[in-house]
């Protein structure tokens, strides 16, 4: 080998040393306690829709869907509860959709900064307070003053969880139809509260039923708020606002406790169904959106 | 939502003269309706005053383009034209400005009315992303009175022909409108405007988010435009403003960081021959 100049050394910087194995190792540890803490988040929700499923799944029958409760447990079904929910959380929704969604409005396109801090605020404390709370708030003055659990009671406490949801939902949507196509339409000599009716809100349609659907199915989940106004019933209630109803969550809290197996077995029922419910509604939910991303 | 709308037939005259209010101004005077005249108009956002003392006459059915540096208030004072510059919160407007003898800022002039008699195209194409091609022309007469199907074919067939873009989408008016290209969509958005039957078209740099071919398109346009309409066009674009205007007006900014009207005169003037240093500067590419 004859090399008439000194060439520098190749570096040899870039080849595996004991170091760089450690790190990878590390890299490793790491990597799988993420992994972990990721699937841990998965586990609660498997596990629920595994144990309901699998113990709910053998109490579904003809019986748990069309028939009423029976004295003493002997038998019958969860057709009151399954019917009040519907009505329960319709009546919530007829109340709350309209103020939601207005108000969502409201402090997009209308008010100032300041009206609308506060009511931000306010949606956002009311989402977090304890639905419990929200329950006695309703029981004070719409149970006591008429010495009666009653339906309507029931569905004007879903309906204080409800508004702020979808307040919420709906400001978040409005605040991203651009600013550009409320200018158009003002443009065309469109009136501002036209403008908002078919042009802001059509455009946000998609991501305000996405906040009306998932605060219907917080709603028919809720048990707490209904405690103390729908109260529950072992009567089928169709349309009588003024007395009990049952509600699907509080079927299922009262028959757990009953010492009857065949009650044990209709609370699973009846939970499965709940969680048929506002499991189809989330995913109905999600695939919307996915679908709106694509698009 | 009817889904079963067959194009409307093209027996449709594509110039029928123009009707409604903007004949019923017309009668008045052999004047030609569209003209602006703009007397000591300033704009404020806030305290801040962006647009000073701005005296302008603009012709009808001509084009005047306002040209002039970033920031100088070129949209501002356009936007005060269709009162739209009141729109922003805490905004307002000092002075006159009278299309056709009656001040727009006067206690009898409804601003959503104003609306329709100036209309606005903006700089990026925004068609309603919820509706289809027809539902986009269509939208100013449908969102503001009852019109029968009949009519609203008709409109919509004579909008798009006068945009240049019915025979591009005579086929497909049920697409929706974001389905075009940007510049088809901006002349979706100038049949929008046409629809409901305007006098004046304010543009605010309406070619500033095309592609050369789309401008060619779009300025060819306003050539044809301006024998029925008056036409305001905001453009950063010089060569643009000698291309298309009959008139041009130049802003610029003060110290205080408020535009002004430097000088307004025919546009191969302004380009050749201006009479302020402050404009030849400009158009000779030394500031701006």
């Amino acid at each position: 080998m004859t090399v008439n100049r000194a060439l520098p050394a190749p570096s040899r910087r870039f080849v595996r040393s004991g170091h760089d194995v450690r790190r990878m190792r590390m890299d490793q540890v790491v990597y799988g306690l993420a992994l972990a803490a990721g699937l841990t988040c998965i586990v609660p929700l498997g596990a629920v829709i595994l144990f309901v499923t699998a113990n709910g799944i053998g109490a579904l029958n003809l019986d748990l869907l069309t028939k009423a409760p029976r004295a003493l447990g002997t038998g019958g079904g969860a057709v009151t509860a399954i019917l009040g929910s519907l009505q329960l959380v319709a009546l919530a929704s007829l109340m709350a959709i309209p103020i939601g969604v207005l108000a969502g409005v409201y402090v997009n396109e209308f008010s100032g900064r300041r009206p609308a801090r506060l009511i931000r605020f306010a949606a956002d404390v009311l989402v977090g307070v304890p639905s419990i709370l929200v329950g006695i708030f309703v029981f004070t003055f719409l149970v006591l003053p008429f010495r009666q659990y009653n339906a309507f009671a029931g569905s004007v406490a879903l309906a204080v969880i409800m508004v702020p949801v979808i307040a919420r939902t709906t400001e978040e949507t409005l605040k991203l139809v651009p600013m550009t196509l409320r200018e158009a339409s003002l443009a065309l000599g469109v009136p501002v509260w036209r403008s908002v009716v078919s042009v802001v809100l059509r455009a946000g349609l998609p991501g305000i039923l996405t906040g009306v659907m998932l605060a219907v199915a917080r709603a028919a989940g809720e048990t707490a708020p209904l405690l103390f106004t729908a109260l529950g019933s072992r009567l089928v209630n169709v349309g009588d606002l003024g007395q009990p109803m049952d509600a699907l969550p509080l079927f299922i809290y009262a028959n757990a406790r009953q010492p009857y197996p065949v009650l044990n077995q209709q609370a699973w029922g009846a939970a499965f169904l709940l969680l048929l419910f506002v499991l189809t509604v989330n995913v109905l939910v999600r695939a919307r959106s996915w679908g709106h991303r694509r698009a | 939502m009817p889904t079963d709308l067959v194009p409307p037939s093209a027996v449709v005259a594509p110039e029928p003269p123009v009707t409604g209010a903007a004949a019923a101004g017309a009668a008045v005077g052999a004047a030609t309706p569209g003209r602006l005249e703009i007397r000591g108009l300033s704009c404020w956002y806030g305290t801040f005053r962006a647009v000073r003392d701005v005296d302008l006459e603009i012709r009808p059915h001509a084009v005047t383009a306002i040209i002039g540096p970033s920031g100088c208030g070129k949209s501002t004072v356009l936007r005060a034209l269709n009162r739209m510059h009141e729109l922003v919160p805490g905004a307002r407007v000092e002075g006159t400005a009278l299309l056709d003898g009656i001040d727009i800022y006067g206690p009898e002039v409804d601003p959503v009315q104003l609306r329709r008699v100036v209309g606005m195209v903006f700089q990026r194409p925004n068609p309603f992303p919820t509706m289809s091609i027809y539902d986009n022309v269509a939208a100013g007469l449908r969102l503001t009175g009852r019109w029968s199907r009949a009519q609203l074919d008709e409109v919509v067939e004579r909008s798009l022909r006068r945009a240049a873009l019915w025979d591009e989408v005579k086929d497909k008016l049920r697409q929706g409108g974001t389905s075009l290209s940007g510049g088809q969509q901006q002349r979706l958005c100038i049949a929008r405007a046409l629809a409901v039957d305007p006098e004046v078209i304010l543009m605010d740099e309406p070619a500033s988010a095309l592609d050369p071919i789309a401008t060619l398109r779009i300025e060819e346009l306003i050539a044809e435009l301006r024998r029925n309409y008056t036409i305001v066009i905001v453009t950063h674009n010089m060569q643009q403003a000698a291309r298309v205007s009959d008139r041009t007006a130049f802003f610029s900014m003060a110290e205080d960081r408020a535009g002004y009207l430097v000088e307004v005169g025919e546009t191969g003037q302004i380009f050749t021959n201006p009479r302020e240093q402050l404009t030849e500067d400009y158009i000779s590419g030394r500031f701006g």
